[in-house]
């Protein structure tokens, strides 16, 4: 989160600079969302989203090993809220998409929802203050697997040919508007879902982040011996209301990343119509 | 409790023990022509997306207000599928905001 500015204002770092002192506002970019390795294997960088992606993954892990350890009728403890938690993707996100017959991809999912929130929480998080899918690479890859998925799926119960037949042509299309039709339906399906699945994902935590960034570098940049310190103090109120607001989001995307893969896989098993 | 982290937070920034400097800055801003800093390009494309979607979210929500006072009991039904709606249109919003830091 410290960038080091142009080395031409030297003594300008944004752990010294206020506002009146001659050095311009921090402003967050790009290059916050780029670490300096914890450590390296040969050509190797091991970095702080990586470490927070793994944690996250370990923490999830944990969390339902634990809960499920001794599992009673009647559930108390971890249990209770290991189940809300399942039933939660089950009733909301897997049951309407895919019905009864679509519960051996509960596992699947519940994995997905709660690694994706895991990580997006992370960006609220003190000490660590960075939700690993505001990288590119985390979203992507995710995306990237949900998409073989539903296309090798799709390719398996529908046929090769039929399933892209199957897209491509979508019942009671008129003849005359398969041309213009046919190309868009098949880039959409198949180009655009991945992406857009990603980018959703990665545009979401990246903006929340920055907005995050934004605000807390302006409570610092402000805090002086003036009357700036009065719009620290409101910069720094709404770093908390952003802080709320980001809770809600992060929550929403990873529910809307599981619902819409339970859609596409769901959309693999049956033509969608 | 909240407070107190952040303070914290701001500490940790403040004191500068640990600095998470940058690896590399990926892309130079160096070879943009004078215009494109006075324009501000990026805060314009963003501008200009964020149009269509507060439009639809508007439209979104204000249906959604509209059938749940028609219909109280649809509520459950029809909130879920507001989040929805609303996430899906929000993207293209934070695809504009997400573009200029990795297009220059």
């Amino acid at each position: 989160m410290n960038h080091v500015l142009a080395a031409v204002a030297a003594s300008c770092s944004p752990s010294s600079s206020h506002i009146f002192s001659g050095c311009g506002y921090p402003a967050p970019s790009i290059s916050d969302f780029y670490f300096n390795p914890l450590f390296r294997i040969g050509g190797f960088k091991f970095d702080k989203p990586m470490l927070l992606a793994l944690l996250s993954a370990v923490i999830v892990v944990v969390f339902f090993w634990f809960a499920f350890r001794k599992p009673k009728l009647v559930p108390r403890g971890a249990q209770n809220v290991g189940e809300m938690g399942i039933l939660f993707v089950r009733d909301q996100i897997l049951r309407p998409q895919m019905g009864k017959a679509g519960d051996k991809w509960l596992p699947f999912l519940c994995s997905l929802f709660f690694f994706i929130w895991v990580n997006n929480i992370f960006g609220i998080i003190p000490i660590l203050y960075f939700p690993a899918t505001s990288r590119f690479e985390y979203p992507l890859f995710l995306a990237v697997m949900v998409w073989l998925i539903y296309m090798f799926l799709g390719m398996k119960h529908q046929g090769a040919f039929g399933y892209f037949r199957n897209m491509a042509v979508p019942e009671g299309a008129p003849w005359w508007i398969l041309p213009l039709l046919v190309p868009i339906e098949l880039f959409s399906n198949i180009l655009v879902r991945p992406f857009t699945l990603s980018v959703r994902l990665f545009a979401n935590m990246l903006a929340g982040h920055v907005l995050l960034l934004v605000f807390t570098l302006a409570t610092w940049y402000l805090l002086t011996a003036s009357i700036a310190a009065l719009y620290a103090t409101a910069s720094f109120a709404l770093v908390i209301i952003l802080t709320a607001l980001e809770v809600l989001i992060q929550a929403l995307q990873a529910f809307i990343f599981t619902i819409l893969t339970a859609t596409y896989v769901a959309g693999a098993y049956e033509p969608a119509h | 409790m909240q407070l107190a982290m952040h303070l914290h937070h701001l500490l940790y920034v403040a004191s500068g023990v640990h600095r998470q400097a940058l690896a590399v800055t990926p892309g130079s801003s160096s070879s943009n022509p004078v215009w494109y800093h006075i324009l501000n390009l990026g805060a314009l494309t963003y501008g200009l997306a964020a149009i269509g979607p507060g439009i639809g979210i508007g439209l979104i929500f204000g249906n959604t207000i509209q059938s749940i006072a028609r219909q109280p009991e649809a509520a459950g039904r029809v909130t879920g599928l507001m989040w929805i709606g609303f996430a899906l249109t929000e993207s293209l919003a934070l695809i504009g905001i997400a573009v200029p830091f990795f297009i220059k």
